[in-house]
């Protein structure tokens, strides 16, 4: 738990709720933290990277492993 | 008003299938800062019904993906429609697709503004109780005042 204050497990569900709940948790959490998001859906990986450019909450992080996607976003 | 970007949207149909374009780019726009308003007309008005019986139809349709051929006069057969629309739900939620009610609702929390329009619900002799709490009546000036400071308008 040393590098993200909140996780999200996005995983099962498709376009726009990954996003959609990412959003929602951000919402319940202070600047600065950080929330680890899991998703299955293949295009989280883009439309994170979109979600983090247009609403200034940065990045960290976007990896692949075993057929899961992991995201770090620290909230703006 | 605000300095977000604004959304408008009509939607003017009342499938299953033409259900998600709206809810899933008003909730998405929300989710990414954007005012967004969705203006509903003719059958678009089905998507604010209370109790939401969409239903999606092979007919007219040949792009739409089939398990097998099914030839068009089978396809016009009584529950033919029924069966299209169940199978279409049991595929939606195996994958893991929002409902259009849950989209509808993320939409309602997310400040996306409804408006129906009045012309339509007259038409088709509708009442405001069939709706959804929480929308707006109003007519294509009511539609402009928003559109014509949006930054992306989009007719669905």
């Amino acid at each position: 738990m040393a590098d993200f204050d909140k996780e999200l497990d996005a995983s099962g569900l498709n376009c726009p709720l990954p996003i959609l709940r990412a959003k929602k948790t951000l919402n319940d959490m202070t600047s600065g933290q950080v929330l680890r998001i899991i998703a299955t859906d293949p295009g989280s990986v883009k439309d994170f990277d979109a979600f983090a450019k247009q609403t200034g909450n940065e990045l960290l992080n976007s990896t692949e492993e075993g057929g899961k996607y992991y995201f770090l976003i620290k909230k703006k | 008003m605000s300095d977000a970007k604004k959304l408008a949207i009509i939607a003017t149909k009342g499938t299953l299938d033409w259900a998600y374009p709206p809810f899933i780019l008003a909730s998405t726009a929300s989710a990414l800062g954007y005012d967004t308003q969705i203006f509903f007309t003719f059958y678009g008005l089905q998507l604010l019904k209370k109790k939401l019986c969409l239903q999606v139809s092979p007919l007219g349709n040949p792009a739409m993906p089939m398990p097998m051929p099914v030839p068009v006069l089978i396809q016009a057969l009584p529950g033919m429609q029924a069966i299209m629309t169940s199978m279409m739900k049991a595929k939606m939620k195996k994958k893991g697709v929002a409902s259009v009610d849950e989209l509808r609702q993320l939409c309602i929390e997310a400040e996306v503004k409804l408006v129906a329009c009045q012309m339509t619900v007259d038409l088709f002799d509708f009442k405001h109780s069939d709706f959804i709490d929480g929308i707006e009546f109003g007519g294509a000036a009511t539609f402009f005042e928003f559109a014509g400071q949006s930054d992306i308008c989009l007719y669905i």
